[in-house]
């Protein structure tokens, strides 16, 4: 498979940029942000990715979706991040999805239709300090009656306040560090016991602290199989970081899009400041590393597509070499305005925003390079 | 099983079957390197591998047929190359010829041209060098001054060339030479003569490294025949237009020197963790090494990537044309970094420059080596202005 996109996955790039670009564009972007949602995205345009097909890539034909891969999911994000698209994409369609793929047709049954109409929201429940620490997940699921009874708190749960069901990892059994032993629940949003604190992030983003105070949880609430969850959490771990590694992809080449043309126009000196070498061998440095992140996210993407056994590998890669590269075209992008890019009528102080959160979702850059050392066995 | 599935599948038991052991073995040194010409210096194994290879025109496997090569598709050649390396085969020919000269004629050469000289190339019977830098004309290359006077049936050619790779062992030259001095651009000829002509010196330069890699070549009253035999002129493309061809080949060894970011082994960190020592968790005991050596993994993965998409998108033509140069800028940035840190880890025992131990200084001569990598075929600055011109559309100063 060449390393590039089909014919199919330009059509879908074509729409999803239009798509984007007329209804999810930074205009879409502010009236959010500023009319202080407490979701911090449009339901109504939320309804409209459905429409588009967008919210069932990742759900099989049989059950009503595209039955499309990850690097279809990518073609998606990489506009999302392009145009700051407020939407639980990520979450629910992707991440989400594949967590759900990853266990039984019951709950399928119940969720997807409401994902593919547009209509349910899933937020993720995985983080429980401050950085992402998957192996260190030690919220407790302890067993009551039929089902069990959740205990402890979550934090960093991206658009939790307005999510019906989270996905929630917690300890069934076994202690922190241990694979065996967690256990990945839908559990519904509004059970009684779970108080949901919503704060809004950086880039007006809402993510909440969710408390779960003896949360009563069925058995078939659960995904996969009981102590056997580190491979759910693994599936939805590879899928949301291979599509935020797309989101950002997405964000740094819209950030440097929009600075090139910048300094194409601005002038000093009555010189345009973009014929000044000092600017064109950043620029170029930045342009070779944003090429470089595309190839590694698209590899990582196909990868899993392929079910290969080294995509967990790539898809490090990519989170740490696309947010590396997204790192640098905000920086030099607000550095490259000048003034200006300090402003909030200017967008690029925008794009820093939502790349530094999107470093943090899933794992940032040194996260996962550790995580290369150690998959590498050093 | 799909075509490409069984073309693997033959693949893999006919290089089971015919590669020879001693070319299974690590390449060590430079003197590995299978180069063959007319004055060969084989080791054991290399002189049968290239003839086996090249007899099943797996020299220049994406080569038309016709031409020496096997016609294979870029898919096939890709899983020839995957397989060679999983099975840790040697390359069995290196050369200019392969890398350079033979795209240049595939793409520039009359029909006669290249049933002339693609075949020997493609048996390494002929070896070939690379005359293109002068002592004035560097990253100017355009400015180049060796001159090459019409005399009817052959050229004149007087002047310098500097950093010939292998002058003083190759057996022929593709040489740039002035032929209209009224235009710097449309008074270059792409000219192909041989190395033992009268009046041709070499001079081989001492490295950093120690080594000689490099010549300076002069041309004294060179004759040039204009001909080689029928269709078979000694100028590649037209008389005068040698700098498209020129740019045209840029692109591909700006390509070829970028490689993979990499040359060996996938991951530092797990090679010197082993020599190094490592902590109870099993992790490299020397954090900041292991930090940089993790940084430099994902690098290497992800510039593999990137090399990998970047040779699809050229076959397809589909990338800018100027995206070699992007290629060779981060790559060769990589690879000076990798062997920083090749230096780093390997402490003082890689400071030896003699020592058997040492292997005659090899790490720290591949170290030096590197350095050549930003410099030459044009300088990651020069590099970075045609990005930032070509592909980004900044403007002139």
């Amino acid at each position: 498979m060449p390393l590039y996109l089909n014919d199919d996955q330009k059509m879908l790039q074509d729409s999803a940029a239009d798509f984007m670009k007329g209804e999810g564009n930074v205009a879409h972007f502010r009236e959010f942000r500023d009319k202080n949602c407490k979701d911090g995205f449009s339901h109504a345009l939320w309804k409209q990715f459905a429409e588009m097909g967008f919210t069932g890539i990742l759900v099989s034909e049989d059950e009503g979706g595209l039955g499309l891969g990850h690097v279809e999911a990518g073609v998606v994000l990489e506009e999302i991040g392009r145009n700051l698209t407020p939407s639980p994409f990520l979450t629910t369609a992707v991440a989400g999805v594949e967590a759900l793929n990853a266990g039984g047709k019951a709950l399928r049954d119940k969720h997807l239709p409401g994902i593919l109409s547009g209509d349910s929201v899933l937020a993720l429940a995985i983080d429980e300090g401050t950085k992402h620490r998957p192996d260190q997940i030690n919220m407790a699921a302890s067993r009551e009656g039929n089902g069990f009874k959740l205990d402890g708190k979550k934090q960093f749960v991206v658009q939790g306040g307005s999510a019906d069901t989270l996905i929630v990892v917690a300890r069934t059994s076994g202690s922190a560090g241990e694979d065996k032993g967690l256990t990945v629940f839908a559990v519904d949003a509004n059970a009684s016991g779970l108080a949901k604190d919503s704060v809004r992030l950086v880039d007006s983003a809402m993510a909440a602290h969710v408390k779960f105070d003896g949360v009563l949880v069925d058995a078939d609430a659960v995904i996969g199989e009981v102590d056997e969850g580190s491979t759910v959490l693994q599936r939805m771990l590879n899928a949301g970081r291979a599509g935020s590694a797309a989101e950002t992809l997405g964000v740094g080449a819209g950030a440097m899009d929009i600075t090139v043309e910048y300094i194409k126009g601005r002038k000093q000196f009555d010189t345009i400041i973009g014929s000044f070498q000092a600017l064109q061998h950043r620029t170029a440095h930045l342009y070779s590393e944003m090429e470089i992140a595309r190839a590694t996210v698209l590899k990582a993407q196909q990868m899993l597509d392929d079910g290969s056994s080294k995509a967990e590998m790539m898809v490090s890669v990519a989170k740490a070499k696309a947010g590396k590269a997204t790192a640098l075209s905000v920086r030099e992008g607000v550095q490259m305005h000048g003034g200006v890019g300090m402003t909030d009528e200017y967008d690029i102080g925008l794009y820093m925003k939502r790349d530094r959160a999107l470093a943090e979702f899933m794992g940032d850059a040194n996260y996962h390079t550790n995580l290369v050392a150690e998959m590498h066995g050093y | 099983m799909s075509d490409l599935e069984s073309f693997r599948k033959d693949t893999v038991a006919w290089l089971e079957a015919n590669c020879p052991s001693e070319m299974r073995q690590p390449m060590v040194d430079e003197s590995d390197i299978c180069w063959g010409g007319k004055n060969p210096t084989f080791k054991p194994g290399q002189k049968e591998w290239m003839d086996k290879m090249a007899a099943k025109g797996w020299t220049v496997p994406d080569w038309p047929k016709e031409y020496g090569g096997a016609g294979l598709s870029r898919a096939e050649t890709k899983i020839l190359l995957q397989e060679m390396g999983r099975l840790k085969i040697r390359s069995p020919l290196s050369s200019f010829g392969i890398w350079m000269l033979g795209p240049a004629l595939l793409h520039f050469g009359t029909e006669e041209q290249k049933l002339h000289f693609l075949p020997p190339i493609a048996r390494g019977e002929v070896r070939w060098c690379q005359g293109y830098s002068e002592p004035g004309s560097g990253s100017d290359l355009a400015s180049l001054q060796t001159s090459a006077e019409d005399k009817g049936d052959h050229y004149l050619i007087n002047g310098q060339k500097i950093w010939t790779s292998y002058a003083d062992k190759a057996d022929w030259i593709f040489c740039l030479t002035r032929t209209d001095k009224t235009s710097k651009h449309k008074g270059i000829s792409f000219m192909l003569f041989d190395m033992t002509s009268k009046g041709v010196e070499t001079k081989p330069i001492v490295l950093i490294s120690g080594q000689s890699a490099f010549c300076e070549t002069f041309f004294t009253d060179v004759e040039v025949p204009k001909s080689y035999g029928e269709g078979v002129s000694s100028v590649v493309g037209e008389v005068n237009r040698g700098w498209d061809v020129a740019k045209y080949l840029l692109g591909h060894e700006r390509s070829m020197i970028s490689g993979d970011g990499s040359s060996g082994a996938t991951s530092l960190g797990s090679k010197f963790a082993d020599q190094y020592g490592r902590d109870e968790m099993g992790r490299l005991d020397d954090p900041m090494l292991r930090a940089q050596m993790a940084e430099m993994d994902i690098d290497v993965l992800a510039f593999r990537a990137m090399a990998e998409r970047f040779g699809d998108t050229f076959k397809a033509n589909l990338c800018h044309p100027a995206q070699p140069n992007m290629m060779k800028y981060a790559g060769t940035e990589i690879n000076k970094r990798r062997h920083e840190l090749i230096m780093s880890a390997g402490g003082s025992e890689v400071l030896e420059w003699e020592s058997d131990a040492s292997n005659g200084g090899l790490t720290a001569r591949g170290w030096l080596r590197t350095k050549a990598n930003s410099i030459e075929g044009g300088t990651s600055e020069v590099m970075l202005n045609v990005v930032s011109k070509q592909i980004l559309q900044l403007p002139n100063a």
